[in-house]
């Protein structure tokens, strides 16, 4: 059976990239900190040394639109060609395509849907940087087959946090009885507290510091049990409008198990929003 | 915390201004043309493509949808506050404003900065924006 050897939850801010390769005057001051955090950060990764990557994410209304709308989607395809007009101009993010792991995609799939989840697929998927920037900061040679899990925390009706939880419990079951011998690391990006076209947006910190606070405790200590008591759809609102995305982190809480502190903690307090990355290893401790 | 309060307007077009917006932000030549020509540009996509289903042909277009007059005048103005006000969803608000006015601003985040102040009135529970 397949291995997980790596559990990687993380926000994914899209400013990285330009941050990370801008010079001279153009580098923001807080840019070296950030690529030294994010390289050690892509060092638990590359230590677990993975043949595939499964990678949750959340599409920004690219490729999934209102008339259209699925709540947790797979990605099934011998390649995706990743991020959009608009986060070039936003962001100035590169164009690039990622391999597919599609045997692996058609397992979850069916696998997924004789679980109790109607999962939707797609056969021909433009990612954006929800999962391009992981790769970006995890994996920038780009070298790894992926299978993209696109999650709606974006347009409500939004299911439940505790079936984002459910889900990761389901992947994680999945990964492991995958009747292949590679060792898989799954990999998940959301957001804390976040406001995005509010008025408490782009502000020197997250818009609340005390969420993010309890939510990386949270995370990193495993509490599921705790996070699931305080987290409701409503309960999301107060944080900043966009800290639905937090949802895709309990996932990640889902896939790496109840109780299971994180062998790998680390955040960056950034203008706009707080960056946290959160690594586990299933097998204990380091590889 | 309770749950978003009712938007402003009748609300039930609310799904037809996110779509202005999504079309709208994911074309270039669109993204100039709004900027340039807001109210032509409202006019024009409500008579030519606001029934439009998209990946189907113009013989398949919807024959129900339109703007209220509160929504058209929002869009028309370039009144960001008022879309908020509507739920219009603030992801597709922020993404296409920045690409039309960050432009105008010579400091870093200036742009997002003054769309944060020009919402400070703004308070919890938000407008609702489920579609």
């Amino acid at each position: 059976m397949a291995e997980v050897v790596a559990v990687i939850a993380s926000t994914h801010h899209p400013f990285y990239y330009r941050a990370s390769t801008s010079t001279g005057a153009d580098r923001p001051p807080f840019a070296d900190e950030w690529v030294r955090k994010v390289e050690a950060f892509r060092e638990t990764l590359t230590k677990a040394n993975p043949d595939v990557l499964v990678m949750v994410g959340s599409d920004h209304f690219h490729q999934l639109w209102l008339d259209n709308m699925p709540q947790f989607l797979i990605g099934k395809a011998p390649f995706y060609d990743a991020n959009w007009y608009n986060e070039e101009r936003e962001f100035g993010l590169p164009r690039m395509t990622v391999r597919g792991q599609e045997d692996l995609s058609a397992y979850v799939l069916r696998e997924g849907l004789d679980a109790g989840f109607d999962l939707a697929f797609s056969n021909e998927l433009r990612i954006d940087h929800s999962i391009t920037c992981p790769i970006i900061t995890l994996r920038p040679q780009n070298d790894l087959p992926i299978v993209p899990v696109y999650t709606n925390i974006f347009a409500p009706p939004l299911p439940q946090p505790k079936r984002f939880v459910q889900l990761g419990q389901t992947i994680r079951e999945l990964v492991e009885s995958w009747p292949s011998q590679q060792r898989v690391a799954i990999i998940g990006t959301g957001h804390l507290s976040l406001e995005l076209g509010g008025p408490r947006q782009f502000g020197p910190h997250g818009p609340d510091p005390e969420f993010d606070r309890r939510a990386v405790e949270w995370i990193a200590t495993g509490d599921l049990d705790g996070c699931l008591r305080e987290v409701t759809l409503d309960s999301l609102h107060a944080p900043g409008n966009a800290t639905h995305g937090f949802m895709d982190f309990m996932l990640m809480m889902g896939v790496a198990g109840e109780g299971r502190k994180a062998d790998y903690v680390d955040t960056y307090d950034l203008f706009h929003t707080m960056e946290a990355y959160f690594t586990w290893y299933p097998n204990g401790g380091a590889p | 915390m309770p749950a978003p309060r009712l938007s402003e307007g009748a609300g039930m077009s609310k799904y037809l201004v996110n779509k202005f917006l999504f079309t709208v932000d994911r074309d270039p030549e669109l993204v100039e043309r709004y900027r340039e020509d807001p109210q032509g540009t409202v006019a024009w996509w409500e008579a030519e493509h606001a029934n439009r289903i998209l990946n189907c042909h113009t013989g398949e277009s919807s024959t129900w949808l339109a703007f209220d007059d509160t929504e058209r005048a929002a869009l028309a103005g370039h009144d960001y506050p008022a879309l908020f006000a509507l739920g219009a969803h603030p992801f597709l608000t922020l993404t296409l404003f920045i690409a039309m006015f960050e432009r105008d601003h010579d400091e870093p985040l200036g742009f997002q900065l003054e769309y944060a102040r020009r919402l400070a009135h703004e308070s919890l529970p938000y407008p609702d924006i489920a579609t």
